[in-house]
């Protein structure tokens, strides 16, 4: 059997599987934050609080409601959705007319009310959410124990990467946002509701982040903290993938993950930084980002 | 896209009636600075003008240039850790590893600004967001120099080229002060030089700028590295008044908390984000005893900043002495 | 001239105010500053129940000590050494203050036992993990309570090595505390003749784990130590069961976790975890009263930090009335020379460098078809008596120690 720099290959093929599930969480966050960018031209700062968020409904619908793992993968980025859309509609809204970066920083506030509320009433110990009943236990691949519920997030995620991306370029929806992107006051001329349109797409933008913290719940501890630290590795991803390009920011999520996933074998100190590192060089050699248009 | 933050009309009549006001508020602050030991805790004032020199450096960026810098905590926790390290095991005394604080903070400023400057608005905040997370990273591997999580303990504070000892509480906070004021002539000198003019050009219409033949991307590199520069001496500063450094100085958050001084100081005003500054101080240490959380109050005040009271303080009171001119 | 003038009166009036310092009780109360985080990563570990454990001490201390009355302030140093350091200051200067607990976080825990030995005031240490507070950084009114990075590698390692888990692989959190406890651990792991087959450093935080936990799993080794803490030890145990770890008949241990912790990942995924802790509530009569108290004010079961800080509180009391004044310098050398008896630490002494020596206990986190209630958690695996446990003061390169 051969070996590849001192690491047999069963645990390389290993690590490049757990890889691609952590990519998934990167493709669906920065599938969101790409939506959003590319509509509201804000980039959403409380996408990380709005993950956990979406984690911390789905343990409220477990412990208070006694709806399991299934609801809350439909419930909770509803949910999620709803309280974005009313974020939106009553502050978000009024700060269009105004640069951009105020859309950041109110994001960034808004970020921190919610982290701090869950702090304060739930600690930070976290919470655990069980797997799934369907999804307990695992296969042996060969070269890997895979838990059958890390193969279902790489799938799932996967699916609704499609979906999005099916729904934004091949629909008459996905043309008139597209459409509403380029030019919004031609869009309204021709009897589009563009303000409701851009309220929707924020909505379904962080209900992406909050289907991204129920799928998150069983594999991680549900805990107030768990978006803070996620939301600027997700940060780099969406400016390598190249900002607004929502092709890009799936590609570049998936191949961050597996990069990481990587390092994590021969320089497991540096798989922090690594994705910090392919962004300075992709700046360099293409400042627009991989699969970006110059602005 | 272009980046304005004008505060005011621009108007040179509001224009030079906000100078008037910078100045007296400034003469006001300044007898206030020296009399504040006797009436305030002498150890909370110097924290307050380490981080109100922090927020003048980061103003010159984001107020006069027009760039959101989402990393200046690097800058900031780079130099305190420089400066006490500097102090701490090469004995060099204040003034010198200061000195060499702002050397580091600015040599990190020109990298951040080398591979983020072409870029403006978001992506810039992104970008320098996404490198000072990096820098922390390094923080806090290299254990040698900053102490992992335990931080840089023990700073000395030592003698003033030698000769004064800092160890006197008075003196610590005349030195501080004074670095301050040097510091704040310094930012007020750049804003108010033909370099300034050019800054400002760019800020409103980049373009513009460029067609009159600047070298845009250079005059926002040296902005930047100066700024850097400028927010490594306030680290360095806080570093051996503190007398220590903690990844907390080089965490992103304190990023976001130099970014919401200066909003509610007033963007693009000179006095603005020290008037943050020292309002956020006072606050954190309000809220330490109060039993509120933190970080939810924080955010509030983000929000309401951000949706309400977007001038800040300093450029409400700018305009409202505006509007009474008129 | 001025400013000399100045700051020669202020130099006279700082020289006054600092020689008050008299027999008795200053400022006619004892103060008592509970310095803790209560809006970051340590809320639940330390938090709102140390203050809880603190006014439970004070209470049953009887209220007054030398026919003074006791006073109770506290603060969230929210992480921050910087704000620590200012509070301590403000409170030692300005607000009278005599002592001050908890002091989670080793960068606060550092910071502010320094401030207390340069100005002579009790800081009782019972939350930081790092040896440094009685090693180089030691003071004589510095103490640390409950439990080190030394103590908790030298409980765990012999117990499980001795149980037959003679080979180890350590998942290390990147970071000075993983760092020392690796070190520690790897030490123990020689000396008494096992193989360490091998380690990793991940970064800190992290989220997922699964990697280090497969390089684990496919390391062959008996036992599998986690030396990280926090969010990161909940995670790893969260995704070993995932994984299966322990169920594929690997040992897993965790160098550090508290109860809180194990609260929160749960039985169903915990079990059969190894964890070293100072204190637990359900160990005999006193320490089931002492936390049936603490429960019925705070909801939960105290913490061995929280526990820490009723222990501490009451034996700094203890020494004050048998000093007759709150003299920081006077009372620390008291609170030496006393034992320390109380229902959280039955038997034990405090070493000249200021680490308390006591018992130490292996415990393992029980099976859901064992556990009782919500909080009936660990089956006591060993108890390890203090001197085996703690580090040889003489060894710690503390000044004080002779």
């Amino acid at each position: 059997m051969f070996e590849l720099i001192g690491i047999p290959p069963q645990a390389l093929f290993g690590q490049l599987l757990l890889g691609l599930i952590n990519g998934s969480f990167y493709a669906l966050l920065s599938l969101g934050l790409a939506v959003i960018f590319g509509m509201l031209n804000v980039i959403n700062f409380a996408h990380g609080a709005l993950y956990m968020l979406g984690a911390f409904v789905a343990w409220f619908l477990l412990e208070y409601a006694g709806i399991g793992y299934w609801g809350a993968l439909i419930l909770a980025p509803v949910v999620v959705g709803l309280v974005g859309i009313v974020i939106e509609k009553t502050m978000l809204q009024r700060l269009y007319k105004l640069d951009h970066l105020y859309g950041l920083l109110f994001t960034f506030g808004i970020a921190l009310i919610l982290e701090g509320a869950f702090k304060h009433e739930f600690g930070v110990s976290g919470q655990s959410y069980a797997t799934p009943a369907l999804l307990k236990g695992g296969t042996n691949l060969g070269f890997m124990f895979l838990p059958f519920y890390r193969g279902w997030v790489v799938v799932l995620s996967i699916l609704v990467c499609l979906a999005t991306w099916y729904a934004i370029e091949k629909t008459r929806l996905g043309s008139y946002l597209r459409a509403a992107t380029e030019n919004p006051r031609l869009v309204q001329a021709f009897g589009i509701n563009v303000p409701v349109m851009i309220t929707l797409t924020y909505g379904v933008g962080v209900a992406l982040a909050g289907l991204a913290g129920v799928m998150a719940a069983p594999i991680y501890s549900v805990n107030p903290l768990m978006g803070s630290h996620l939301i600027i590795v997700v940060f780099a991803v969406v400016v390598i993938g190249g900002m607004g390009s929502i092709f890009g920011a799936v590609v570049s999520g998936y191949m961050l993950g597996l990069l990481e996933g990587l390092t994590k074998v021969f320089l497991p100190e540096a798989s922090n930084i690594v994705v910090f590192v392919i962004m300075v060089v992709v700046l360099l050699l293409r400042p627009a980002g991989l699969f970006g248009r110059e602005r | 896209m272009s980046v304005k933050y004008s505060t005011t009309p621009s108007g040179t009549v509001t224009g030079r009636l906000a100078g008037k006001a910078s100045l007296i508020i400034g003469a006001i602050l300044i007898v206030a600075l020296l009399a504040a030991p006797y009436v305030l805790y002498p150890a909370f004032v110097m924290k307050a003008l380490c981080f109100a020199l922090f927020a003048c450096a980061f103003n010159l960026m984001l107020g006069f240039v027009g760039l959101l810098s989402f990393g200046h905590a690097a800058f900031f926790g780079a130099a305190a850790y420089a400066t006490g390290y500097a102090a701490k095991f090469w004995g060099l005394t204040p003034e010198l590893a200061i000195l060499f604080g702002g050397v580091v903070g600015g040599g990190f400023g020109f990298i951040f600004g080398w591979v983020a400057i072409r870029r403006q608005g978001i992506y810039f905040a992104m970008i320098t967001l996404a490198l000072s997370q990096m820098v922390f990273f390094l923080a806090l591997q290299v254990t040698g120099i900053t102490g992992g999580e335990d931080g840089l303990q023990g700073v000395p504070r030592g003698d003033f080229l030698g000769l004064i000892s800092l160890e006197d509480p008075l003196a610590m906070y005349y030195f501080v002060v004074a670095v301050f004021l040097v510091c704040f002539a310094f930012i007020w000198r750049i804003v108010n030089s033909p370099f300034g003019a050019v800054l400002k050009s760019i800020r409103e219409n980049e373009p513009r700028a460029i067609s009159l033949g600047y070298n845009v991307d250079r005059f926002k590199l040296i902005a930047f590295t100066l700024s850097a520069a400028l927010t490594g001496i306030a680290g360095g500063t806080k570093s051996i008044s503190v007398q220590l450094a903690s990844l907390t100085d080089i965490q992103w958050q304190m990023s976001g908390e130099v970014i919401l001084m200066t909003l509610l100081g007033g963007v693009g005003t000179l006095v603005g984000p020290a008037v943050g500054a020292t309002l956020v101080v006072s606050l954190e240490n309000f809220l330490a005893t109060s039993g509120l959380p933190v970080t939810t109050v924080i955010g509030v005040i983000f929000v309401v900043c951000v949706l309400a009271f977007r001038r800040g303080i300093v450029g409400e009171f700018n305009a409202f002495l505006g509007r009474r001119k008129h | 001239m001025f400013k000399k003038a100045l700051l020669a009166g202020v130099a006279v009036s700082a020289l006054t105010a600092g020689s008050a310092m008299a027999e008795g009780i200053s400022g006619d109360k004892v103060v008592i500053g509970v310095l803790t985080d209560l809006s970051s990563v340590y809320a639940d570990v330390a938090g709102k129940g140390s203050i809880v454990a603190v006014e439970l001490a004070v209470e049953d201390f009887g209220g007054t000590v030398l026919g003074k009355p006791i006073e109770v302030v506290s603060a969230d140093h929210q992480n921050k050494p910087d704000i620590a350091s200012n509070i301590a200051r403000e409170w030692i200067d300005a607000k009278g203050v005599d002592v001050i607990t908890d002091l989670v976080t080793s960068s606060v825990g550092l910071a502010v036992q320094g401030i207390g030995g340069e100005k002579g005031v009790v800081t009782i240490n019972s939350g930081a993990a790092t040896v440094r507070l009685t090693q180089k950084e030691c003071t004589a009114t510095g103490f640390h309570w409950i439990y080190d990075t030394y103590a908790l590698a030298h409980v765990t390692a012999p117990a499980v090595i001795s149980g037959g888990g003679d080979s180890w692989y350590i998942i290390t959190a990147d970071y000075a505390f993983g760092h020392s406890l690796e070190a520690d651990a790897t030490q123990v792991i020689k000396d008494m003749g096992a193989t360490l087959v091998g380690s990793v450093r991940h970064p800190f935080p992290s989220a997922d784990l699964s990697s280090f936990l497969l390089q684990a799993q496919a390391s062959g080794a008996k036992v599998v130590g986690l030396a990280n803490a926090g969010q990161d030890t909940i995670n790893s145990v969260k995704q070993a069961s995932e994984f299966g770890i322990v169920a594929g008949g690997q040992k897993l241990v965790a160098l550090l976790a508290f109860l809180s912790d194990i609260h929160s990942i749960g039985l169903e995924l915990g079990q059969g975890l190894n964890v070293t802790t100072g204190f637990y509530w359900d160990m005999d009569d006193e320490t089931r009263a002492f936390s049936k108290k603490f429960f019925d004010k705070f909801g939960k079961m105290p913490t061995m930090v929280q526990a820490a800080d009723y222990s501490s509180t009451l034996h700094y009391l203890k020494a004050v009335a048998a000093a007759g004044t709150d003299d920081g310098v006077t009372v620390a050398a008291k609170m030496k020379e006393m034992p320390i008896e109380d229902a959280v630490i039955h038997h034990g002494t405090i070493a000249a460098n200021g680490g308390v020596i006591h018992d130490m206990y292996l415990m393992e986190v029980k099976k859901p078809e064992e556990s009782t209630g919500e909080w009936d958690l660990y089956k006591l695996v060993k108890t390890v008596p203090g001197a085996e446990a703690f580090q040889d003061p003489k060894a710690s390169g503390c000044a004080l120690v002779q």
